[in-house]
């Protein structure tokens, strides 16, 4: 595969809860925050909608990494769901990590509707990470490698 | 021991209390055991098999079994009994339907052991105060128990049945002192690299066989969810290394909480993948991070996977062990 490092960037999935985090970066826009191109947001009514399925499938087509945005603790719309997501991906994650699947590229995070600006400093944190760590190799589909 | 069972598995046929009874048949040789139900008491006598070799965990069996009619009777090693009581939880077994033999257990001897140390050609084994003597076409050969045990014998964790309605047999004791563990933690001290490096070697040789799917006690939907055409792991062959992880990840995280460390996964895998090791990893973290919760020890049971706090909770982005490189 040729692909030269200073052209390469990276595809990162963000599954955001419809109710907090969804709106939390629709308030990014809305606030004219701009947030780094490479996050694909994929909406969800609620965070413990993802299957673990889900995050393995997204590095499957290709993601380099995924990030999991939920409503904080305690303020879920559905009042449990994200306490369920806590514990399943944090099974899920610590999985991944033991199959040498690096654990930054992974990582779940709390945004709440009114935290725009959080959701910016998140996401640019999270490109950055992942753009140092390099393309998803660990984890991925040759056959759905597009280059 | 298998005359015992014998004849009071004869005993309760003949007497009517039950009306089958699940047990081993002995196949073609020795160590070729199948699972099996009998109800003729003939068959029983000439058939039934119990030896050293009789590693199979019959719970699984029960879920089919108890929904039929009349009683079914079933021998259960203490591990056994973790995933009857494990399958009761989960509402899979008509427990008035079943009669539970406990059996006294001190581990099941692995065919692959012997037959890496050489020994070929078995007619025969039975066990003498720790060492097995194994009969073989070409002699007699005496090895130390504890070194042809299967994995999970070499670090049982229970011998203490559960559950049980009689027991054949003393009962043991849970082993707090297993190492079971102890492989788990290599790995989790190695880097990122190594780690992956070891899952690659382990699982490239997965065939896609489904055994370990199809013996697990804990593994029982009626529509698995990769029998789905569109689960993308659904071939055979695995096309991509991607569907060897994928498959084994959900695997055992489908029965992360319910799984009880049986060891039937690894003990069935035709290409000897430590698929254990998997589950294992699970268990010792809900018990890090949750507070120890032993599948099947009691009927009931919430398991942590299931469960939530609303108290603080291990959060997904700080579980980090080992190098991350």
């Amino acid at each position: 595969m040729q692909m030269n490092d200073k052209e390469w960037k990276p595809k990162i999935i963000a599954f955001c809860c419809n109710w907090c985090s969804y709106s939390g970066a629709d308030l990014a826009g809305t606030n004219r925050l701009s947030y780094p191109a490479e996050v694909k947001i994929i909406r969800v009514p609620c965070s413990c909608r993802v299957n673990p399925m889900f995050i393995l499938r997204a590095f499957q087509q290709g993601a380099d990494g995924v990030i999991l945005c939920g409503c904080h603790p305690g303020d879920c719309h559905y009042s449990t769901g994200n306490y369920h997501t806590r514990r399943r991906m944090t099974l899920l994650f610590s999985m991944l990590n033991y199959l040498g699947v690096e654990s930054a590229r992974t990582r779940v995070e709390w945004v709440s509707a009114a935290e725009g600006a959080r959701f910016v400093s998140v996401m640019d944190g999270f490109v950055a990470d992942i753009t140092r760590l390099g393309p998803n190799r660990r984890l991925e589909d040759l056959r759905c490698k597009t280059n | 021991m298998q005359n015992e069972l014998k004849w009071r598995g004869l005993e309760l046929l003949k007497n009517g209390t039950i009306d089958r009874i699940l047990g081993w048949r002995a196949g073609q040789f020795v160590y070729d055991i199948t699972p099996d139900v009998f109800t003729d008491p003939e068959d029983l006598e000439k058939n039934f098999v119990y030896n050293e070799f009789c590693g199979a965990n019959l719970s699984k069996y029960l879920i089919a079994e108890s929904a039929k009619e009349g009683k079914v009777a079933v021998f259960l090693k203490p591990c056994d009994t973790y995933s009857f009581n494990q399958l009761c939880t989960e509402h899979r077994i008509h427990r008035e339907n079943v009669y539970v033999i406990g059996i006294e257990c001190y581990g099941k001897v692995s065919v692959d052991a012997l037959r890496q140390r050489g020994i070929d050609g078995i007619t025969g084994i039975r066990s003498e105060m720790g060492s097995l003597k194994i009969d073989t076409i070409y002699g007699e050969e005496s090895v130390p128990a504890m070194e042809v045990y299967a994995e999970r014998c070499r670090n049982c964790k229970s011998k203490k049945h559960v559950v049980f309605d009689e027991l054949i047999g003393a009962d043991g004791e849970v082993v707090d002192d297993c190492d079971r563990f102890d492989m788990v933690e290599k790995l989790e001290q190695m880097s990122a690299q190594e780690r992956f490096e070891f899952w690659r070697g382990e699982l490239s040789r997965c065939i896609r066989c489904n055994a370990c799917r199809n013996v697990c006690p804990a593994c029982s939907c009626e529509k698995c969810v990769f029998d789905n055409p569109k689960s993308g792991v659904l071939n055979k062959a695995a096309a991509d290394s991607f569907e060897e992880n994928m498959f084994h990840i959900i695997r055992a995280y489908h029965v992360a909480g319910r799984c009880t460390d049986c060891g039937e996964c690894s003990r069935v895998c035709p290409e000897h993948i430590p698929l254990h090791l998997l589950n294992r990893k699970f268990i010792k973290d809900y018990n890090e991070l949750y507070g120890d919760f032993v599948a099947g020890e009691s009927v009931g049971q919430m398991s942590p996977v299931a469960d939530f706090t609303t108290d603080r909770d291990a959060e997904p982005s700080v579980v980090q062990k080992g190098g991350d490189q």
